[in-house]
């Protein structure tokens, strides 16, 4: 793979996808750190809202230790050269929340949709554009829809006004020549001038993998998180891949000591269990899950008796896509019950 | 005796109200209003014998007189539906807005359709599928005791989410979480909807948390659920409970599930039907009225 001398923007999530593995309720201080490291270290972008994006929380999704709002204002003012970007997945957050996050400083923002429910983000992309945010449309669960299912969805974001068009591999179920397929389809289908990035999870490990065939298929922004924090298996661990890219000649202008050392010393420390590929989280993978639903499963798990992986199987089964966390409990009630009624 | 109606919009919803409506003793729908000629709606609505167009509300407005229409159902979307109420109201009909633009009061049949009645209100508001879902649920905790927040996600098959749906998903996520309060009675409502693309569709799911105030009395919760489901039952068949209350702490989760009659899109459309039926039940509260003379419509003057 020759992808030396080119030019790849690194957008860090240990403070948006990370807020899955730490339940919400990673403190002010805490993103404060974090965040400004991430500054001195020279990422350019990262991301900071609830878990679930704008407006996530609830009891769907667990409520957090601040508001977006909260933490938005508290980071923000703090950084030097680092931009921020939020998460908004349209059914949970309404453009009063773009507005609200236009507001307080934020640059870019990651309208999301189903892969193949495009859609629903024409109003949020549209507002976007006209306060001439930097515009990301996200395609979750990507490893649902073929490539050209991807590129029909593509377009209608692009057609919106988006100005990157993310394909997300939600479950970290795709595999290397699936990331090659859907991102050269997307590339060689949206306009020259639009960027293109990929989002990966690391539940078959294969998080640095697929982002180099990403990159290697036409993707210049890619995804990460430093030490991994995020949902699942965690994402792209962000100063591995930062390592690698340097040592294929890649550009990305980030620190790689800077960024061993939060990882090593700010992020891990954080964690409240390790961030790495479990039983469960394979699962995840395996069977083409949203990330997320990992703790969920894992609490209704313990809760009704039942095998968190087992759930997690099921939900697999059912095809649930990204939000459907109240479904962990519903199918956690119903195996508990199939169980009482086998032993009976 | 029936009330002569028109029905604005020839999606799914209003296709699938249309055949409910036929079916109706109170209710006679005698107009089909579309914007696309090709459209199955309106190919479906000459086919039952009913008047079309194809020029949208214009092309409605000048025959209501000659067929005295009373009562108008608006399945277009919120963005239209000012115009659309505007303009039937001009010629003395009162309006069911099934779109989440909800410029009427909320009605949700089983919590408040009561208080509708005698009020001589023009327009009446049928919050979202995904509010007449669940709202019945939040009101069914809230009677028994302080509700201090309520929630709800719906997910629908995205086989049953058509274009006006799409583009209203804001109003629809607002429009729901002020009735989860208002009607609902839930002091802080909370609206998610989900559109899930597997085949085969799957079945409107809807799950209900509410958090109360109080520890939650579980005997006359879970009495107040069956309640509730019962009364929804009697016009949506497949309204059905999947799981149970289930309490944990402060918290009370409702697990629902919704089939549709398949009248238009099948059976796996509840959230068609759970929205369809409840204005059509909305309506024939309001026909009753009319039939009996407790209701006399007045054209609004224009403004």
């Amino acid at each position: 793979m020759d992808i030396a001398g080119r030019e790849i923007t690194v957008h860090d999530m240990c403070l948006r996808d990370g807020m899955h593995a730490k339940r919400h309720q990673i403190s002010i201080d805490q993103m404060i750190e974090v965040a400004t490291a991430l500054d001195e270290a020279g990422v350019p972008l990262i991301e900071i809202t609830h878990g679930d994006g704008l407006g996530g929380a609830s009891v769907n999704y667990g409520f957090p230790a601040h508001t977006d709002e909260e933490y938005l204002s508290a980071v923000i003012p703090k950084l030097k050269n680092t931009k921020v970007s939020a998460l908004l997945i349209p059914g949970i957050a309404t453009v009063d929340h773009l507005r609200m996050v236009h507001d307080l400083g934020v640059t870019t923002i990651r309208v999301a949709s189903h892969c193949t429910e495009a859609d629903v983000t024409e109003q949020h992309i549209g507002l976007a554009k006209e306060l001439g945010m930097d515009t990301v449309g996200f395609l979750m669960m990507a490893h649902m829809a073929s490539p050209e299912k991807l590129v029909e969805q593509a377009l209608k974001m692009e057609g919106y006004g988006a100005n990157c068009i993310y394909c997300t591999d939600s479950a970290g179920y795709m595999l290397p020549d699936d990331v090659t397929a859907s991102v050269k389809a997307i590339r060689s289908a949206i306009k020259p001038e639009t960027e293109l990035g990929f989002h990966g999870h690391h539940n078959l490990a294969l998080g640095v993998a697929n982002s180099l065939a990403a990159i290697d298929a036409g993707a210049n922004r890619i995804d990460g998180s430093v030490a991994g924090l995020g949902a699942g298996a965690g994402n792209t661990p962000l100063e591995v891949f930062v390592a690698v890219l340097d040592r294929m000649g890649v550009k990305t202008g980030v620190d790689i000591f800077k960024m061993m050392d939060i990882a090593e010393d700010i992020v891990t420390p954080m964690m409240d269990q390790p961030i790495r590929v479990d039983r469960d989280s394979l699962v995840l993978g395996y069977a083409g899950v949203y990330s997320s639903f990992l703790l969920h499963a894992k609490r209704a798990g313990e809760k009704y008796g039942v095998r968190s992986s087992d759930i997690l199987l099921e939900m697999g089964k059912l095809k649930t896509v990204g939000g459907q966390e109240d479904m962990i409990e519903d199918v956690a009630l119903n195996m508990s019950r199939e169980a009482a009624g086998a032993s009976a | 005796m029936k009330v002569n109606a028109a029905l604005i919009g020839s999606g799914n919803i209003g296709t699938d109200l249309m055949a409910k409506a036929l079916r109706s003793e109170l209710i006679n729908p005698v107009w089909m209003v579309g914007i696309d000629p090709d459209s199955d709606g309106l190919e479906k609505a000459r086919v039952a014998g009913l008047k079309t167009t194809h020029e949208g509300i214009d092309g409605l407005v000048k025959h209501m007189q000659e067929d005295n229409i009373q009562i108008c159902f608006d399945a277009t979307s919120a963005y239209v539906h000012e115009e659309n109420n505007r303009k039937v109201q001009e010629q003395g009909s009162m309006m069911i807005d099934l779109t989440p633009a909800a410029i009427g009061p909320y009605c949700v049949p089983p919590v408040n359709m009561q208080e509708h009645v005698g009020k001589k209100e023009m327009n009446v508001n049928m919050v979202t599928c995904g509010g007449q879902a669940t709202i019945p649920m939040v009101a069914a905790i809230s009677r028994v005791q302080e509700v201090e927040y309520g929630e709800i996600v719906a997910t629908v098959s995205s086989r049953s989410a058509g274009p006006g749906t799409r583009k209203n998903i804001d109003e629809f996520t607002s429009t729901t979480s002020g009735a989860v309060e208002k009607v609902g009675g839930a002091k802080k409502g909370k609206a998610i909807i989900i559109l899930n693309p597997a085949e085969p569709p799957l079945m409107m799911r809807d799950t209900v948390h509410c958090l109360t105030k109080d520890t939650p009395d579980q005997e006359a919760i879970t009495k107040s659920i069956h309640e509730m489901l019962a009364e929804v039952q009697k016009y949506v068949p497949g309204y059905r409970l999947k799981n149970g209350p289930v309490f944990d702490g402060n918290r009370v989760s409702v697990f629902m599930e919704v089939e549709g009659l398949g009248d238009y899109l099948p059976k796996y459309a509840g959230n068609l039907d759970i929205m369809t039926a409840a204005g059509l039940r909305t309506a024939e509260m309001f026909a009753e009225e009319i039939l009996n003379g407790t209701l006399v419509l007045e054209k609004v003057q224009a403004a």
